[in-house]
């Protein structure tokens, strides 16, 4: 294995609980696996308390409630009380579909602290289009009840080509609706948006366009609203710190209870990621193989290996590393010294040329259909 | 944005803080965030409690560690937490 063994384990910080694959809507930029109806058991609650306790134990206080849309698991107001009698700050992550005011009530007793509510554009075609389902007055609605039974209200827009040019329509939106934070998450190119990957990647000048707008609006509504944006890795020369370091503050736990690194390891070949159901949260976190693996530098290859910079970034990305390169052990290809860098150059390339054709092949969305056809 | 003397400061709604037992420190959490405090600021914070205005808040804590000269710390600290929206005004 890679991971060195005389490395000091910090404690998880964050917990990201994966509920549930099953999603009402059919993004076309999700990073679901592409084969996640192979994937299509879930643990049960008990399971999940477990998992909840033993977690709080060894440190973690961030929680996430995502999936797929968590809100499809029955009980989800169950395991909302046992996280908040345990400590936990919880979050919850949901596109908003379907979300009614009496559930967003029963959240709120049941100690929840947070919702991300995501928008996929600022209009009702494109929203509408990009979800595969009529939902936007509806996330709208959530929007206004989130807010006003008093829990932070944080809008999350995904941005990619088909929605980038509503810059300021998505942040006039934002403020309309009174969010206290805007996270404005420029795609990252895994799972569906990878396959997608011709038809999301911005150009340079649409993407430098977006920002300075974004970043003019920061300074408008400072102590107002709070603006994460959340830059496309693919426009940078140094790769994201990934995960701040594996195994180092992230655990990941997948619907099937398999336990993630980060979430897109289970794509990872050799990892043979941990289940909940068979270890215990320490001793996936502290002795799994998984969790071992790329902790520390020692697995690094040049030039990484021999690099200064290598504490700020720990090489990239092992997942955008495997996916681009074929190798999850290089560089990840995002970073200017990698000797693979120029697919990065190319992905920008063919994405350029597909902007300008009169016919671009159609997006390819998240539904259960598409998936069976990547799970053979 | 700074702080109106006239009134009072408590803790933000929308934020928590909390002692954690693994970090052996207090902790301010929001949505998907988290800031470490040490002793002094995690003190003053605790008498945010919307009952007190900035020089009640420093003669308390003052009084309660037997010292003086705390005004401009205290204010300070207070003027950057309203800016990250940690604490609020009527
Ligand atoms: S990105 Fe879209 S399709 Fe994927 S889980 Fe979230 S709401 Fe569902
Ligand atoms: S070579 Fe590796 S360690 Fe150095 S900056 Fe690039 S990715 Fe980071």
């Amino acid at each position: 294995m890679a991971g060195s063994n005389n490395l000091k384990i910090t404690p998880p910080r964050w917990l990201l609980a994966e509920l549930t694959y099953k999603c009402p809507l059919q993004c076309p930029y999700c990073s679901n696996p592409l084969d996640y109806a192979k994937h299509s058991s879930e643990i049960g609650t008990e399971d999940w308390k477990r998992v909840l306790t033993q977690a709080r134990k060894m440190g973690a206080v961030q929680l996430g409630f995502s999936g797929g849309e968590p809100l499809t698991r029955q009980d989800l107001p169950e395991l909302v009380q046992h996280a908040r009698q345990l400590g936990y700050y919880s979050n919850l992550i949901t596109s908003g579909y379907g979300l009614t005011e009496e559930k967003i009530v029963q959240l709120k007793e049941a100690g929840l602290d947070h919702i991300q509510v995501s928008i996929q554009a600022s209009t009702q075609e494109l929203n509408d289009h990009l979800a595969g389902t009529e939902s936007y007055e509806n996330k709208k609605q959530v929007a206004h009840l989130v807010k006003k039974h008093g829990y932070p209200m944080v809008l999350c827009v995904v941005i990619h080509r088909e929605n980038i040019h509503q810059m300021t329509q998505i942040l006039e939106m934002a403020e309309e609706l009174g969010a206290d934070y805007l996270e404005l998450a420029n795609t990252q190119y895994y799972g569906w948006a990878h396959k997608n990957r011709d038809l999301l990647l911005p150009t340079k000048e649409q993407f430098e366009e977006a920002e300075a707008i974004a970043q003019a609006y920061k300074e408008k509504v400072a102590g107002k609203m709070k603006i994460y944006y959340v830059i496309p890795d693919f426009y940078e020369d140094r790769p994201k710190a990934c995960m701040n370091g594996w195994g180092t503050t992230f655990l990941t736990i997948a619907p099937d209870g398999v336990a993630l690194p980060c979430h897109s390891a289970r794509d990872l070949p050799d990892l043979d990621c941990p289940s909940v159901t068979d270890y215990s949260i320490a001793e996936i976190w502290n002795e799994s193989k998984a969790f071992n693996f790329f902790r520390g530098n020692e697995w690094m290859k040049e030039p990484c290996r021999s690099c200064d910079e290598k504490e700020k970034d720990f090489g990239g990305c092992r997942c955008q590393a495997y996916m681009l390169t074929g190798d999850m052990y290089n560089t990840d290809p995002v970073c200017s010294k990698s000797p693979d860098h120029h697919v990065i150059e190319e992905a920008l390339d063919a994405a350029r040329v597909s902007a300008l054709s009169d016919n671009e092949k159609p997006l390819i969305f998240r539904n259960s259909k598409n998936s069976k056809k990547y799970s053979a | 944005m700074t702080i109106n003397t006239e009134l009072t400061i408590s803790f933000s709604p929308t934020h928590r803080l909390q002692w954690e037992e693994a970090q052996q420190k207090d902790v301010i959490l929001y949505p998907e965030g988290m800031v470490e405090l040490n002793q002094s600021s995690a003190e003053i914070l605790k008498h945010c409690d919307g009952s007190r205005t900035l020089a009640q808040i420093v003669t308390a804590l003052e009084e309660k560690f037997s010292t003086s000269g705390l005004t401009n710390d205290i204010s300070s600290f207070l003027e950057d937490a309203l800016k990250n929206g940690w604490i609020q005004q009527p």
